[in-house]
């Protein structure tokens, strides 16, 4: 079941680079999408159009039947709620604890208090963060804050997770655990992922679709690719 | 997509939230919150200040304006008929507020009761050398020199007085004081609403990856707006406190030197109550306004993409 569609997607930026061309692909449900290529080939912008961060300059970006390049500013919000993003810089909350960094997503939607408390301890509990609730993000390693930014991108069930990049801070040991996490999401939760990643052993390791772009162009789209497969990126 | 509605109970937690966490921001970024409240506090005095003169500068030539009449006398050989008829046509002028006949009689026991010397000279002619007049105010100062070149055009009258050339010199001196204080008090709302709304932008742009998580995550325009609103109207509202308190007691101290002081008594200031309140008022709302406005415009800023 197609979950997202793309069609004749163009991307010019306001200076004149032309990011994304002509790009078509569908991803469907349950799916795990790696988008591989080199720094400015545009993956970034793929993913920032897919949360509406960036719109589309010509063609369509589907999610969920839902024109993500048609929603307004003001109503951007309800798409976001619908998805979860995990960022290379985590970009997490120094000011609270692990657990408030979590809660957060909740209470921005104007969820109960005790409705909340569950959902946090469950989502904590998946990226194994339960016992560290009460630390701030510059008490945790790298891995460990980014998997408070995963335990905070899937607290509210989101059909699709987008990550930037999320293990681009970390060393490989990290990344793999976190890797770990994410498949278990995948798995488990049936949770749609896409993610951009510059990390070649990732890639070739858990050998799911891989779409490579090249200067904004799709060259190429492999069932349990790897970076063997696309070498001329 | 959906459409989502929400509903009151989440409406109100979200209200309730915000309020909580502008408490918490105002604390949280303490040195900012204060350079907000000093600016608010320093601007909102002066604009304080302002208005208690304008407001009294306008009392004052209020005041003044009223005592200026045109004194017209009558020709001695007048007779009362006449003096009915000339009473009635000033009246019927559409400039004229009031008309107050004065009798040569009614003119000489006032003098005779200044002086003794005054008096005794009056009790010694035999008939009376006063004129009998009229005692006219007009609606407005600038219709006096019109409504007595108007008064001298009718027959029987010996002269029609209100001080000409002071009276100018007095009422454009008055015109500019006004027009000075009115435009020093809008300048100065514009200036504090300039340096509010600034502050404010220095303290929510070190918020910027706050209010980018707030979005990313889904919070709503509105919700991510809220706590700042709050926030800015918190921050007004203590940044005039002291301009209030300053005030209050200001005037009231004033108020009581100068109606207890000699050389100010043709000066009467406005009355303590209720100006003080009123000014206090709207010294709350400048400052919790233009805190609100500043904040909501500054997070906009943020918010788009």
């Amino acid at each position: 079941m197609r979950f997202i569609e793309i069609k004749n997607c163009y991307k010019v930026y306001k200076n004149g680079v032309a990011a994304i061309a002509d790009l078509t692909l569908s991803i469907n449900k349950g799916e795990f999408v790696f988008v591989i290529g080199a720094s400015g080939s545009g993956k970034s912008t793929l993913i920032k159009m897919l949360y509406r961060e960036e719109k589309p300059t010509k063609g369509t970006v589907e999610i969920g039947g839902i024109n993500v390049g048609k929603l307004r500013n003001r109503t951007v919000y309800k798409l976001r709620r619908k998805l979860g993003i995990v960022f290379q810089d985590f970009k997490l909350l120094p000011k609270l604890t692990v657990y408030e960094n979590v809660a957060f997503a909740l209470e921005c939607l104007g969820m109960k208090g005790s409705e909340i408390r569950p959902k946090v301890i469950k989502a904590l509990d998946h990226v194994g963060l339960k016992e560290k609730l009460r630390s701030f993000p510059n008490e945790l390693s790298g891995g460990e804050q980014q998997r408070v930014c995963i335990a905070r991108a899937i607290v509210n069930n989101p059909k699709l997770l987008i990550c930037d990049e999320p293990t681009g801070n970390l060393d490989p040991k990290t990344s793999k655990g976190i890797m770990d996490v994410l498949e278990t999401i995948n798995k488990e939760l049936g949770t749609t992922i896409i993610m951009a990643t510059h990390d070649k052993e990732i890639v070739n390791r858990m050998k799911k679709r891989v779409i490579v772009l090249d200067s904004g162009v799709l060259s190429a789209d492999h069932e349990k690719g790897s970076y063997k497969a696309s070498e001329s990126v | 997509m959906r459409k989502e509605v929400i509903k009151p109970v989440k409406a109100f937690r979200i209200l309730v939230r915000s309020i909580r966490d502008s408490f918490k921001s105002v604390f949280r970024n303490f040195s900012l919150s204060i350079a907000s409240i000093l600016c608010t506090t320093i601007t909102l005095v002066l604009v304080a200040i302002a208005i208690i003169v304008t407001v009294n500068v306008n009392h004052i030539t209020k005041d003044l304006e009223e005592e200026l009449t045109i004194v017209v006398y009558a020709d001695a050989d007048t007779t009362d008929e006449r003096l009915d008829e000339i009473e009635k046509s000033i009246k019927n002028m559409s400039a004229v507020a009031n008309v107050v006949a004065k009798s040569k009689e009614e003119w000489r026991l006032e003098m005779q009761s200044y002086s003794d010397t005054l008096n005794t000279t009056l009790d010694y002619l035999e008939e009376n050398p006063l004129l009998d007049s009229f005692i006219v105010t007009v609606n407005d100062v600038d219709d006096l020199r019109p409504v007595a070149l108007e008064i001298r055009e009718l027959d029987n009258i010996e002269s029609a007085n209100y001080g000409e050339g002071m009276v100018e010199d007095i009422i454009s001196v008055f015109d500019i004081i006004k027009t000075i204080t009115v435009v020093m008090v809008v300048a100065l709302i514009v200036v504090t609403a300039f340096l509010i709304s600034n502050t404010i932008k220095l303290t929510i742009f070190s918020r910027r990856s706050e209010i980018e998580i707030m979005r990313l995550v889904g919070s709503s325009n509105t919700s991510v707006k809220l706590p700042f609103v709050f926030e800015g109207f918190l921050l007004g509202v203590l940044g005039s406190i002291i301009p209030i308190i300053v005030m209050i007691y200001g005037y009231l101290i004033m108020y009581e030197q100068i109606s207890n002081s000699s050389s100010f008594s043709i000066i009467e200031l406005v009355k303590p109550m209720p100006f003080v309140l009123f000014t206090s008022l709207i010294l709350l709302l400048i400052g919790s306004v233009v805190g609100m406005v500043g904040s909501a415009r500054a997070v906009r800023k943020y918010l788009k993409i």
